[in-house]
């Protein structure tokens, strides 16, 4: 007879830097099943963002998100300056791209060393730790701040990048590029990585099209879907550049579609400094932004972001909404963590599954349902009963201006 | 210096609990930890058990989602027990300030022993405030806190 227990894992864990619940279900040793409880990072950063202008907010949406923080306050930008409808400098668009690639390589980087660091492998985490301090070096050099950069302004950016500073990025991107290879071959042929990552943390292709992966993990399954290439932005549309994927659909193809992406993204670095017109980085645009509505979509190294936002005709905007990739990668986590037939997850796999899609749950807790622990009863707050919670002790409950 | 102490001082273990933090907190903590910072040199290592661990360092703008959870984790830590606010957000909710579900700091919540200031501080900050804490460790007579 099979006696089912429920394993809780988080929200603090050891393997997980992030709260966030997931209650496995284990026969012995096998996971039969999951579920997930997130939202112990919401904190209301859309409503607080009705309450700033424009400029404002794109210093708490780079905060959203520490580690691909340049993707929101991009997308948050071209939001607005799609409602403006006025075009940006080209030197404006290339910096950018060179700002979101350069984060992408410090994402996949910290990422291989956390993938690393959840199958054991703490030297390989220690190495990949270590080369990487030298992107943020880079990052540092170009934008003044290791991890968030307020490089993007509305209109442009704020920051040039001089012929002797890119000069010293493309010799970096060079002796980069030889250790990424190197970590390549290492993944490719150490025993250990495929002993732990073959065959673990399946999505088969259909199921990641029904549940609308993006980002690496549906790359990992076989789809070329990257915003970069289906919609291009910034300077994307002049630069050459190949979309990874493998189709082995394990946590094995998802390392070596990051790790591919990274060399992806140090080509993409040399082609914008070498592509880069000169001419002014920042137009000025108006502070009120006119009535209409706004889409920023972008490739962050964690699959697609979207950014909404309607204005009134006032300097603040009257509704702002984000959706991170996290939160689409979310969904096949149970379908990943399942046994089924053949495919056997036994609980010793369940950090590095829950890993390889490199969650994000600060980019992700963007809504809250309330559930009262002892009586397991859930709710939605309206907006008038949060008001009167609120209205003597947060400012931001104000009437809007 | 009694021998508790005196381990105490050469190996303090620390625990990282993430209260809603953007991350970037998060990610140069861990930067610290790894070679180019190297904390391990104080004898400082990541535990995953409370129950292991000496200093609480806490990341992030506390949400009220996650308050109960962070009062359960610094009451199962043995004492005597430190903690370290690393960014202005665990601070004074630093960016979020105005933000419907967060605390106005972390020690509204848990007392705070050290605070390290910057939005995110870079690992030289944190190793500073982990060595302000070493210091504050030093003047503990018999393990009392």
């Amino acid at each position: 007879m099979s006696n089912i227990v429920d394993v809780p894992v988080g929200p603090q864990h050891p393997a997980l830097k992030e709260p966030l619940n997931i209650t496995c279900y284990v026969d012995g040793e096998q996971v039969v099943g999951a579920k997930l409880r997130i939202g112990y990072n919401h904190r209301g950063i859309e409503k607080a963002g009705e309450y700033q202008t424009f400029i404002q907010n794109l210093y708490i949406a780079e905060r959203i998100c520490g580690i691909c923080g340049i993707v929101h306050a991009f997308d948050l930008a071209q939001a607005t300056e799609h409602i403006i409808g006025k075009e940006i400098p080209r030197r404006a668009d290339y910096l950018r791209t060179i700002g979101l690639e350069l984060n992408r390589i410090h994402s996949h980087l910290l990422w291989l060393g956390v993938a690393a660091h959840e199958i054991g492998f703490d030297t390989l985490f220690m190495y990949v730790w270590r080369d990487r301090e030298v992107v943020m070096d880079v990052i540092e050099d170009f934008t003044g701040n290791r991890v968030t950069y307020a490089l993007v302004t509305i209109g442009g950016v704020r920051r040039d990048l001089p012929q002797e500073k890119a000069e010293k990025m493309l010799r970096v991107m060079d002796a980069l590029e030889e250790t990424v290879k190197k970590y390549k071959e290492m993944c490719l042929n150490e025993k250990t990585i495929r002993m732990r990552c073959d065959g673990v943390g399946v999505l088969r292709k259909e199921d990641a099209i029904a549940l609308c992966a993006v980002g690496p993990t549906i790359r990992a399954s076989g789809v070329p879907f990257d915003i970069r290439a289906d919609d291009p932005h910034a300077a994307y549309d002049e630069i050459p550049f190949k979309v990874v994927t493998y189709d082995t659909c394990d946590v094995t193809a998802r390392i070596l579609v990051r790790i591919d992406e990274t060399l992806e993204s140090i080509n993409i670095v040399r082609e914008a400094i070498k592509k880069m017109p000169s001419g002014p980085i920042r137009a000025r645009l108006p502070r009120a932004v006119p009535v209409g509505e706004g889409v920023g979509r972008t490739e962050a190294p964690r699959g697609e972001v979207i950014h909404y936002v309607r204005s009134n005709g006032t300097d603040r905007p009257f509704r702002w909404k984000v959706r991170a990739p996290t939160l689409a990668n979310l969904l096949s986590i149970p379908v990943m963590l399942t046994s089924k037939g053949d495919y056997v997850v036994y609980i010793a796999d369940v950090p590095i599954t829950f890993a390889s899609i490199d969650p994000c749950l600060s980019c992700t807790d963007r809504a809250v349902k309330f559930v009262d622990v002892s009586s397991g009863k859930s709710w939605v707050w309206t907006f008038s009963q949060i008001k009167r919670m609120y209205w003597k002790d947060k400012p931001c409950w104000r009437e809007r201006p | 210096m009694g021998l508790v102490d005196w381990a105490r001082l050469r190996s303090p273990w620390v625990l990282h609990f993430n209260t809603g933090a953007c991350n970037g907190c998060d990610i140069e903590v861990v930067a610290a930890l790894t070679p180019r910072y190297d904390v391990e040199r104080f004898g400082i290592r990541l535990v995953g058990s409370p129950r292991h661990a000496d200093i609480l360092i806490v990341t992030g703008p506390v949400t009220k989602q996650v308050e109960k959870r962070l009062k359960r984790v610094y009451e199962q830590m043995p004492e005597p027990k430190f903690v370290m606010a690393v960014g202005n957000c665990c601070a004074s909710s630093g960016a979020f300030r105005n933000c419907y579900n967060v605390y106005p700091g972390l020690d509204n919540v848990i007392p705070v022993d050290v605070y390290v200031m910057g939005c995110p501080p870079k690992p030289e900050a944190i190793i500073n405030g982990v060595v302000k804490l070493l210091e504050k460790l030093k003047k503990l007579k018999g393990g009392a806190s």
